[in-house]
C-alpha cells in the first residue's frame, strides 16, 4: 500500500515534469506522497476499530436502519418549498440551475438509463426547443405557456426522426451518429445566419407571464423560475416513475438488458426504441424552452457537446435508470463546480478529477441498486 | 486546384489516420470508447513544442535539425505512451468489471482533467512552434508539396507499416490480435491480459504523439483544447473504417482528410467540421458496421 503510494508519486512527477518545471513536479509529487501517508494511517485506525465495528454488527438491528424509515420525499418536498424563504438570489439560481439538470436529465435517463441507447447528442434536442421558442417568440410573439408544449414537440419530432434513422446501429455505433448529430446541429445554429443569427445568439427572447386580475405579471425574480422548474421537474420525475413501472417501462428495460430476448418475447423494439428517443428528446425541449424564457437569450456556445456530457454523467452517477439517483447525482454535479467557485481556474480540474474517483469508487452510481 | 485539395486532405488524413488507430486498438480489446485519446494527442503536441524550445535554446537545432527533431519525437512517443498507460492503469483497469458506460464516464472525466491541466500549467493561449523547416516545395504541375508535408505523409507511412508488421509478425502483435478476438480464451492460453492491455495503450497513445508532434510542427500553433475536435474526428474515422479493425482505421482516417478538405474547397468551408459527420451518417445507415468492418453476430 505505502509501497505502491509512494511509487505513484514518483511516477506522476516524472509525468508532470515537462509541464509544470521542476519545482511544481516536486510539489505535486510530495502531495502525493502526504496523500499517501494519510491514506495508510486511515486504514490502519479503521483496521484497529474492526472487533468493535463487528461487536456493533451483532446486535439485533443493523445499525443505521433507522435513517430508512424515515420519509426522505416528504422532508426533501417541504424542505424544497420552505427553502426559497431564507435564501439569497445567487443560492435559488444555483438551485434553479440543479432543477434545469435534473429535468434533462430525468429525459436522458429515459433513452440511456432505461433503454440503454447510448445518446451523446442529448443536447441537441435541447437545443431545439430553446431555438424553437426563441425564434417564435421573437417573431411571432409566441407565449411561454405555449411555448413547452411547442418546444417539447419541436424536439420530440427531432428525436423522433432521428431515432428512426438510427434504428439498426447499435451501441457505439448510436453514439458516435448522435455524436456527429449534435456536432451538426451546433454547427447550423453558427452559420445560418438568417434564422439564428449565428454566432451572436438571439436576444429579448420573451419572458413567461401570467395574467392576474390585476394585470399582467412577468416572471423575473429567481425565486419565480425556482419554483418554476422544480414545478417542471417533479411533473417528470413523477411521469417518469409511472412509466417506469408501467408495461412501458418493463419493456424498455428487457430491452437494455438483452434486446434480442425482448424481440423473441414479442416486445416491439422498434416502436420501443424511436419512443423512448421521442420522449427523452421532448423532455430536453420542454427544458430548453425554460431556459430560453429564464435568460431571455440563446446562443450556440450554450448547447455543445460538453453540455450532452455533463447531463450523461449526472445519469450515470445517478445510478441508470434510478430517477431519485438522478436528482441526487443532479444536486452533486452542478454543486461540485459552484463550491469550488472560490478555486475559479481549478473548479473543472478538480470536477474531473472527482468524476473519475466517483466512478471508480461508487461505479454503479450513487443510488444505484446492485444487479446481482 | 483539385490536386492540391488533394494533397492537404490526405496530409490531414494522415493525422487522423494515426489517432484512429489508437482509438480502434482500445476498442477492439476493451470495447471502450477512450475519450481521453484527443488528450494524449494534444499533450504530445505541447511535448513537441516545448522540447523543441528547449533544445533550440541550447543551440542543438542549428547542429543538426533532423537529429534533434527526431530525438523530440522519440521523446514525445514514449512520454505520451507513459502517459497512456498510466490513464489505462488508473481510471480504467478499477473499472473493467463495472457496466459498459461506467468507463467511458471515467474517460470523460479524464478527458477534463488532462484539458485543464495543461491549461492551468501552460496557460490558455496559442503555443507558438518554432519556425525550423526550409519553406521548400516541390512542383507537381499546379500544385505545391511542401517539404513538411512530405515528412508528415512519409512519417506517418512508415509508422503504419511498422504497426502492421507489429501486428501481424511478432508474438506480441499475435497476443495482441488473440486478445481482441477473446479475452477469457485468450488469458486461458497464458497471455498476461494486463500487459498486453497497457502495451496497446503504450502503441495508441504512441501514436497518437506521433500525430501531435506533425499538428505540431505543421500548423505552428497549439493549444490545449485542440485534442477535442481532433479526437472526435478520429473517432468518426474509426467508426468509418469499422471499429477495432486496424487496416479499417487507417482508410477512415485517409478518407476522412480528403472528405474535409474537398468538402470545404468546393462546398461551403462553413460547413467544414460537419461534411466528416455527415458522410459517417450516410454511411452508417448504409452500412452499420463501418465500411470494413466485419459483420459480428448477436450475442445469444
Amino acid at each position: 500500500m505505502l509501497r505502491s503510494g509512494i511509487s505513484l508519486a514518483i511516477w506522476i512527477t516524472v509525468l508532470v515534469l515537462p509541464f509544470t518545471g521542476l519545482r511544481g513536479a516536486t510539489g505535486i509529487g510530495a502531495v502525493l506522497f502526504a496523500a499517501s501517508l494519510l491514506l495508510v494511517f486511515l486504514r490502519r485506525c479503521w483496521r484497529a476499530f474492526l472487533p468493535l465495528q463487528v461487536r456493533f454488527l451483532n446486535k439485533k438491528e443493523l445499525p443505521g436502519l433507522w435513517l430508512t424509515k424515515i420519509p426522505w420525499q416528504t422532508i426533501s418536498l417541504v424542505g424544497m418549498l420552505l427553502l426559497p424563504l431564507g435564501a439569497t438570489n445567487y443560492v435559488l439560481d444555483v438551485l434553479t440551475l440543479v432543477g434545469l439538470y435534473a429535468l434533462l436529465a430525468l429525459g436522458l435517463n429515459i433513452t440511456v438509463g432505461l433503454t440503454g441507447l447510448l445518446d451523446l447528442g442529448y443536447a441537441a434536442f435541447y437545443a431545439v426547443g430553446a431555438y424553437v421558442y426563441a425564434i417564435l417568440s421573437t417573431r411571432a410573439g409566441l407565449p411561454f405557456w405555449l411555448g413547452l408544449p411547442v418546444g417539447g414537440l419541436g424536439a420530440g419530432v427531432v428525436g423522433m426522426v432521428l431515432g428512426l434513422v438510427t434504428l439498426r446501429l447499435r451501441g457505439d455505433y448510436l453514439a458516435v451518429v448522435t455524436l456527429g448529430f449534435i456536432q451538426i446541429v451546433h454547427l447550423i445554429l453558427n452559420n445560418w445566419d438568417r434564422v439564428t443569427n449565428g454566432p451572436n445568439g438571439i436576444l429579448n427572447i420573451g419572458r413567461p407571464t401570467l395574467v392576474l386580475p390585476s394585470g399582467t405579471w412577468t416572471l423575473r425574480d429567481p425565486i419565480h423560475f425556482y419554483y418554476l422548474i422544480w414545478l417542471l421537474a417533479l411533473l417528470a420525475f413523477f411521469a417518469v416513475r409511472r412509466l417506469e413501472r408501467s408495461w412501458i417501462g418493463r419493456a424498455w428495460i428487457a430491452i437494455r438488458e438483452d434486446e434480442l430476448a425482448a424481440e423473441v418475447i414479442g416486445i416491439d423494439t422498434t416502436r420501443m426504441k424511436v419512443l423512448a428517443f421521442t420522449l427523452g428528446a421532448s423532455i430536453a425541449g420542454v427544458a430548453g424552452v425554460f431556459f430560453a424564457g429564464r435568460f431571455a437569450f440563446v446562443s450556440p456556445e450554450s448547447f455543445t457537446f460538453l453540455e450532452s456530457v455533463f447531463v450523461l454523467s449526472i445519469v450515470v452517477l445517478g445510478g441508470m435508470g434510478s430517477p431519485s439517483g438522478v436528482v441526487l447525482a443532479s444536486v452533486v454535479l452542478v454543486l461540485l463546480p459552484e463550491l469550488f467557485r472560490g478555486f475559479s481556474d481549478y473548479r473543472m480540474l478538480v470536477f474531473g478529477g472527482v468524476l473519475v474517483l466517483i466512478t471508480i469508487f461508487r461505479p454503479q452510481g450513487l443510488r444505484g441498486r446492485n444487479l446481482f | 486546384m483539385f490536386l492540391q485539395q488533394l494533397i492537404n486532405g490526405l496530409t490531414l488524413g494522415a493525422v487522423y489516420a494515426l489517432l484512429a488507430l489508437g482509438y480502434t486498438m482500445v476498442y477492439g480489446i476493451l470495447e471502450l470508447i477512450n475519450f481521453a485519446h484527443g488528450e494524449i494527442y494534444m499533450i504530445g503536441a505541447y511535448l513537441a513544442v516545448i522540447l523543441t524550445a528547449l533544445l533550440s535554446a541550447r543551440g542543438l537545432t542549428q547542429v543538426s535539425l533532423f537529429f534533434s527533431l527526431a530525438l523530440v519525437l522519440l521523446i514525445c512517443m514514449l512520454y505520451c505512451g507513459a502517459y497512456g498507460i498510466t490513464l489505462e492503469r488508473l481510471a480504467y483497469r478499477p473499472l473493467r468489471s463495472a457496466h459498459r458506460l461506467s468507463p467511458l464516464i471515467s474517460a470523460i472525466g479524464m478527458s477534463i482533467f488532462l484539458q485543464n491541466f495543461v491549461m492551468l500549467t501552460q496557460g490558455s493561449s496559442d503555443r507558438v512552434f518554432p519556425q525550423l523547416f526550409p519553406r521548400k516545395t516541390l512542383r507537381i504541375g499546379s500544385a505545391g508539396l511542401s517539404l513538411l508535408q512530405l515528412v508528415i505523409l512519409s512519417l506517418s507511412l512508415v509508422l503504419m507499416i511498422l504497426l502492421h508488421l507489429f501486428i501481424r509478425k511478432t508474438r506480441l502483435g499475435r497476443a495482441m490480435r488473440a486478445t481482441a478476438q477473446d479475452r477469457v480464451m485468450a488469458s486461458l492460453c497464458g497471455i498476461p491480459i494486463d500487459g498486453i492491455i497497457a502495451a496497446t495503450f503504450f502503441i495508441g497513445s504512441a501514436l497518437a504523439a506521433a500525430a501531435g508532434f506533425m499538428v505540431a510542427i505543421y500548423y505552428g500553433l497549439v493549444n490545449f483544447s485542440i485534442g477535442y475536435v481532433a479526437g472526435i474526428k478520429a473517432f468518426t474515422a474509426a467508426v468509418l473504417g469499422g471499429i477495432g479493425n486496424i487496416p479499417g482505421a487507417m482508410m477512415g482516417g485517409l478518407l476522412l482528410g480528403l472528405i474535409e478538405s474537398l468538402g470545404s474547397a468546393y462546398i461551403s468551408s462553413e460547413y467544414k467540421d460537419g461534411f466528416a459527420f455527415l458522410i459517417l451518417i450516410l454511411v452508417l445507415i448504409v452500412r452499420p458496421n463501418g465500411l470494413f468492418g466485419e459483420k459480428t453476430a448477436d450475442r445469444a
